[in-house]
């Protein structure tokens, strides 16, 4: 009998389990999937919970229910890996032996990575809203705040969903008007790019959505320190920006146990070749989702995507075959653009986001890089969609792997 | 797109990027980094030869890279480049945008 590991049940590694016990027969494999936490979260649902559109308990259910009969789920704590050995170590001294193992740990915020991020202020009118206790702290103090400077911030590339800060300025801004209050909120969006977005057809887009709703836009600006006296955010050229309520996204990074076990980059990201998803540094380790390096979105639909090529490549190599080398980077992504509307944008690791419809060529409905109803509730179905379809590896109807270019204008 | 400058004629993207690595040179670099309003010192070339082997060897550039190369720090990186100095920089270079992952 042999053995896969698969390290993390987030998005990425659940999809991972529900595909290989699909395929591998239960008398030659054993899989088990370790997560030290009880509860799954729908990450794309922190970015509603602090404007009260979602409830807690719509974005959390417990792993167990989602993970296969004939996987066993392990509720602990990793350590570490030791490559050499095939081991992967527990916190609680546990050893586990692996013939495959898939690194799925995903990535989480590290605000200790900016001077005076977690001083005084945090969590009092300093914020984020990548967590679960970030999202929900933002949420009461939104319900009592009057008003004054929000800015809205990230604080280094790359992050999870690069567009949810964005996100989450239009729907401040409805927010407000809806509260009547939105003469006395002043939005800045802060950012290290030079524009709204990285790629420029859909930075002229959020511009211009921007403009519209009267959000200030501060571009290339790479902060030092938040200082929680001056209430104010500076960066290293000297630019000062004051606040009375900050919401930032900072540094992200992939987690200790791939520092610990010599595997990550500088930002503790697994080094991967991007069209196979195998580990740079060992065959038998395979990566996926917000875990690895390369240079795709850090968003669910690019871990399903990955999921779908990982899993015929993870039978490939038992196999004994080469490699497919098809991941191309594929990402689409709903953009909430406030007063139920959305826009829709896809886009890969040379095409960037285009101009038409989805999925389906010339038909749609859903417009890409366009505001409408449709793809706001494209982008609410999404939660349905993740929690019955997505992490039970269930293929989505009409969507593909790999980019289409029927249909779109480059 | 092509454009002439420091009496060459190079290929540049539509943001002015070079898009050949091969047709920099430092006269090149120097008239690109005049429009930037930057002259360029000694310490600026130690910067760039830095990033150009850097590209070189495919590594993805950052600022927090930057700040941990033992090349230059944040803070002098700013004061060599004020304005937006992983962009410009590398605008310099010949290298690409860096591509900061969406
Ligand atoms: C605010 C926000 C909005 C988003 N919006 C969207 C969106 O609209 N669309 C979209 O597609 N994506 C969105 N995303 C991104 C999406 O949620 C992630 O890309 C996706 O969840 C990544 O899956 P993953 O499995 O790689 O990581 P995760 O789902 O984060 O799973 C990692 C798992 O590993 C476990 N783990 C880590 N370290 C250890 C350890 N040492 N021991 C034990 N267990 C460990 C964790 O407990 C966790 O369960 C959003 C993210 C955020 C934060």
């Amino acid at each position: 009998m042999k053995r896969i590991v698969i390290l993390g049940a987030g998005t990425a590694g659940t999809m991972m389990a529900n595909h290989l016990r699909n395929h591998l027969k239960r008398e030659e494999w054993e899989i088990d999937i370790i997560d030290e936490r009880e509860e799954h979260h729908y990450q794309p649902g922190y970015l509603f919970l602090p404007f009260d559109i979602y409830e807690p308990e719509d974005i959390t259910k417990p792993i167990r229910d989602f993970i296969p009969h004939g996987v066993n789920l392990i509720h602990d704590a990793i350590d570490r890996i030791v490559p050499q050995e095939q081991f992967v170590n527990m916190v609680n001294g546990d050893r586990l032996h692996y013939d495959l193992l898939i690194i799925a740990t995903g990535a989480k915020i590290a605000p200790e990575e900016t001077e005076g991020m977690l001083g005084e202020e945090w969590q009092k009118s300093v914020f984020d809203f990548y967590t679960f206790e970030g999202a929900l702290a933002l949420r009461n103090k939104l319900r009592e705040w009057e008003g004054g400077k929000l800015v809205v911030h990230i604080t280094e590339m790359p992050i999870k969903c690069p567009v949810a800060p964005i996100e989450f300025a239009f729907l401040a801004d409805s927010y407000f008007k809806n509260k009547h209050m939105r003469d006395k909120v002043e939005i800045t969006y802060v950012t290290p790019l030079s524009g709204a977005f990285t790629k420029p057809k859909a930075t002229t887009a959020l511009q211009h959505l921007l403009d519209v709703k009267h959000i200030q836009i501060e571009s290339d600006f790479a902060i030092e320190q938040v200082d929680n006296d001056r209430k104010i955010i500076i960066d290293y050229g000297g630019r000062e920006i004051p606040f009375d309520l900050l919401v930032t996204v900072p540094t992200n990074k992939g987690d200790e146990l791939i520092v610990r076990s010599g595997l990550g980059d500088d930002l503790n990201f697994v080094p991967t070749h991007k069209a196979t998803l195998q580990s740079r540094d060992y065959e038998n380790i395979f990566v996926l989702g917000d875990a690895t390096n390369i240079a795709a979105s850090k968003a669910g639909s690019v871990a399903h995507f990955e999921a779908e090529i990982l899993t015929d490549n993870i039978l490939r190599y038992i196999n004994g075959e080469p490699l497919k080398e098809e991941f191309d980077g594929h990402a689409n992504c709903f953009v909430e653009t406030g007063g139920g509307k959305a826009l829709l944008i896809d886009f890969n690791y040379t095409h960037e986001p285009v101009e038409g419809t989805f999925p389906l060529p010339g038909i749609g409905p859903l417009r890409l890089l366009k505001e409408s109803r449709f793809n706001h509730m494209g982008k609410l179905a999404f939660r349905w969609i993740y929690w019955n379809m997505l992490l039970k590896g269930t293929h989505i109807p009409f969507v593909s792997t790999k980019m289409q270019e029927a249909g779109k204008e480059f | 797109m092509d454009r002439n400058i420091a009496g060459v004629t190079i290929q540049v993207n539509e943001e002015g990027y070079l898009t050949s690595f091969q047709q920099w040179n430092q006269e090149v670099g120097t008239a690109l980094a005049q429009e930037a309003n930057i002259n360029m010192s000694p310490r600026h070339w130690e910067v760039i030869n830095y990033l150009q082997t850097e590209f070189k060897n495919d590594v993805p550039l950052s600022i927090r890279k930057i700040g941990k190369s033992g090349v230059v720090d944040i803070k002098e990186f700013y004061q060599l480049f004020p304005i937006a100095p992983l962009k410009t920089a590398s605008k310099i270079a010949g290298i690409p945008k860096p591509a900061s992952c969406i």
